[in-house]
């Protein structure tokens, strides 16, 4: 497999009045062509900021890139210039963020924001940007593509301006698409579409693409592999069957525990991590979820836990992995139906 | 569209209604009458006075007689100026005060609104400082201190403009200048702050996000929407510069509206005072209006349905 995106050791932080906030320590991760990374996590967690260090849209100051390493093709564009970044940014690599009701700019046209990306990366007139536009709004679904170029956001339902952000985002054929928690914002079963939809185009256009979201059940429909975030490091990753039914990390036992279940009894209360998540002002020495942790050992609070390979690509970070760790039982976790059909 | 308009006019009238009603009664309740502060005139004058003038009769009398000539657009004659109407004091002295503020308004606007764009944009930097300096000069140094001292260092010490009077295009540039700085240091700031506000919503984001640079996003995302609060002030704004103000003119001996203004209300002339009130609130909602229908331009979430 060919690695398009790979991340390295990414450390960032952000610089404020009450200190430097750890937002990111340590990250890596990498995405290969044409497939599909979940990265989960509950919020502060460090996901988004991630991947916007990745396209470069975090505002430094405050940001500040401590260090690593982000790979596109091979090319460290963690040292790119703003200029080099902009030939990038829409081109290859796109991104897509979490509410489209905020999203578009509401007093422009929607063809012209499309056409917008497509002029500045792509020498072409204005007819023909118009006419890949149009074929975009057709192909993420938007019927009467033609008339609706000429409307504005607040004409649209929250589902179909994603679907303009998803047009905007790939209309220059971007490898790499970056989606920031893209349904969140939206009902059910927009989200159902939404998906799909994202689904759908990675097959066709060949996208490889990063989702973020603290939604599992999202990620069991799209995801091929999946990272587990949590204080601002990945405290396991794997594939998605290795992650779903074969988890080590205890983040990723709460995390599946607390997934409402259809099966069992409604009365049955839904299972939370007790806690909250660490202050990133002044992250915990150990390891960040050894106050919140149901197996928590001396060292844990000591010393932040190395990460532990179990089979190919499925890692963890977790003392309890280590050969002279006590055996645990992992707690029963609900079966969870991956939707095959869809991936 | 149309069904709008007509709505906005007649709300518009019946505003105008209200406002010369409150106005009329008001003036009305302020002691004493027009003609007592001349000193020389004896009480049986004052009284011949205030017949001629019909304000012996029933109050409610003459706030019908009143509203039966507004209606026609006669707003009586001046209690002061003898033989002079109202609406004749305002033919005269309006364009003067009108074009003092067209100019002020055309010095402060573009530079307002660029120092405004130049300092959000350079946040935190020299020329953001320097742009919050001049705001703050402009908004806490009176006109009247400002006029003088324009009047001092450019007419007395260099000579280059006259020092006052209202005679041609070298006269108008001072108190311009002097009106416009007030209006310059708002807009400043206002800018200033609407272009931060926008700089931190999601579509800027995503404009970025589309490859695009540092110009193109404040030109074709950023002003239209930071101009939306700037144009639901500059109503107002524009309404009361073109009203002219009784200090700027004062200074620099100024036939305009202004000066009507204060005297009016100081020695009771009560046509005159109520005039302008009528004069101000009607020209005050016209703005308004207009200000209402160039917002649904630059805003289609509220351009008004056909």
């Amino acid at each position: 497999m060919e690695k398009i995106l790979d991340v390295q050791q990414l450390t960032v932080s952000f610089d404020t009045y009450a200190g430097e906030v750890q937002a990111v320590r340590g990250v890596s991760f990498h995405l290969n062509k044409g497939e599909t990374l979940a990265i989960v996590g509950e919020s502060g967690s460090g996901k988004s900021v991630t991947i916007q260090s990745v396209m470069g849209l975090l505002p430094t100051p405050p940001a500040r890139l401590k260090q690593g390493k982000i790979l596109f093709k091979g090319v460290d564009i963690a040292q790119y210039s703003e200029k080099q970044m902009e030939k990038l940014r829409g081109k290859e690599i796109s991104m897509i963020f979490q509410d489209p009701m905020t999203s578009l700019n509401p007093t422009m046209k929607i063809g012209r924001q499309i056409m917008e990306g497509i002029q500045k990366h792509e020498k072409l007139s204005s007819k023909e940007a118009r006419a890949r536009a149009i074929e975009m709004l057709s192909m993420v679904g938007i019927p009467n593509p033609e008339s609706n170029m000429e409307r504005y956001p607040h004409q649209f339902s929250g589902g179909m301006r994603q679907r303009v952000m998803i047009a905007i985002a790939l209309a220059c054929n971007s490898q790499v698409l970056l989606a920031d928690e893209p349904t969140t914002a939206l009902d059910v079963t927009m989200q159902a579409q939404i998906l799909q939809l994202m689904n759908e185009l990675k097959q066709t256009l060949g996208t490889a693409i990063v989702l973020i979201t603290h939604d599992m059940g999202v990620v069991a429909h799209m995801a091929d592999r999946i990272a587990v975030m949590y204080g601002g490091c990945i405290v396991e990753s794997g594939t998605a069957e290795e992650i779903f039914y074969d988890p080590k990390h205890p983040y990723t036992w709460g995390l599946l525990q607390s997934m409402p279940s259809l099966t069992g009894k409604s009365s049955k209360r839904l299972s939370v991590i007790p806690g909250s998540p660490p202050d990133m002002l002044m992250p915990p020495k150990g390891c960040a979820f050894a106050a919140r942790c149901g197996y928590c050992m001396h060292i844990c609070q000591e010393e932040a836990p190395p990460s532990f390979n179990i089979v190919d690509q499925h890692q963890a970070a977790c003392w309890l992995l280590d050969p002279s760790a006590p055996k645990v039982e992992r707690p029963h976790l609900q079966h969870i139906v991956m939707d095959g059909g869809v991936r | 569209m149309l069904k709008y308009i007509l709505k906005r006019l007649i709300i518009s009238l019946i505003t105008i209604w209200l406002l010369a009603t409150v106005s009329f009664f008001l003036l009305r309740s302020l002691p004493g009458n027009p003609f007592q502060t001349e000193v020389l005139l004896s009480a049986e004058v004052q009284q011949r006075m205030i017949s001629y003038y019909g304000l012996d009769r029933p109050l409610y009398e003459q706030y019908f007689t009143y509203l039966g000539n507004l209606v026609q657009g006669d707003l009586g004659y001046s209690l002061k100026y003898v033989n002079r109407s109202v609406n004749s004091i305002i033919a005269e002295s309006f364009p003067v005060s009108a074009e003092l503020g067209l100019r002020a308004l055309a010095f402060a606007l573009p530079i307002g609104l660029a120092l405004g764009v130049v300092a959000a944009r350079r946040r935190g930097k020299a020329a953001d400082y320097m742009s919050v300096l001049v705001a703050v000069i402009g908004i806490s140094v009176p006109s009247f201190i400002m006029g003088t001292l324009l009047q001092y260092g450019f007419s007395v010490k260099l000579g280059w403009f006259p020092v006052a009077q209202w005679k041609g295009w070298e006269y108008t540039v001072l108190p311009s200048i002097a009106m416009g700085l007030g209006l310059l240091a708002t807009l400043t700031r206002l800018m200033r702050a609407s272009m931060l506000e926008v700089t931190t919503q999601d579509y800027i984001k995503t404009a970025r996000a589309k490859g695009l640079n540092e110009r193109q996003i404040v030109w074709s995302h950023q002003l239209r929407n930071a101009m939306l609060p700037i144009v639901t002030v500059l109503g107002p704004l524009v309404a009361n510069v073109l009203m002219g103000t009784f200090v700027v003119e004062q200074i620099f001996a100024i036939p305009g509206l202004g000066m009507h203004f204060v005297q009016s209300v100081q020695s009771l002339d009560y046509t005159m005072a109520l005039g302008l009130t009528v004069f101000f609130g009607a020209f005050l909602v016209a703005a308004n209006f207009i200000v209402d229908l160039v917002y649904g331009v630059i805003d289609p979430r509220i351009r008004v349905a056909d």
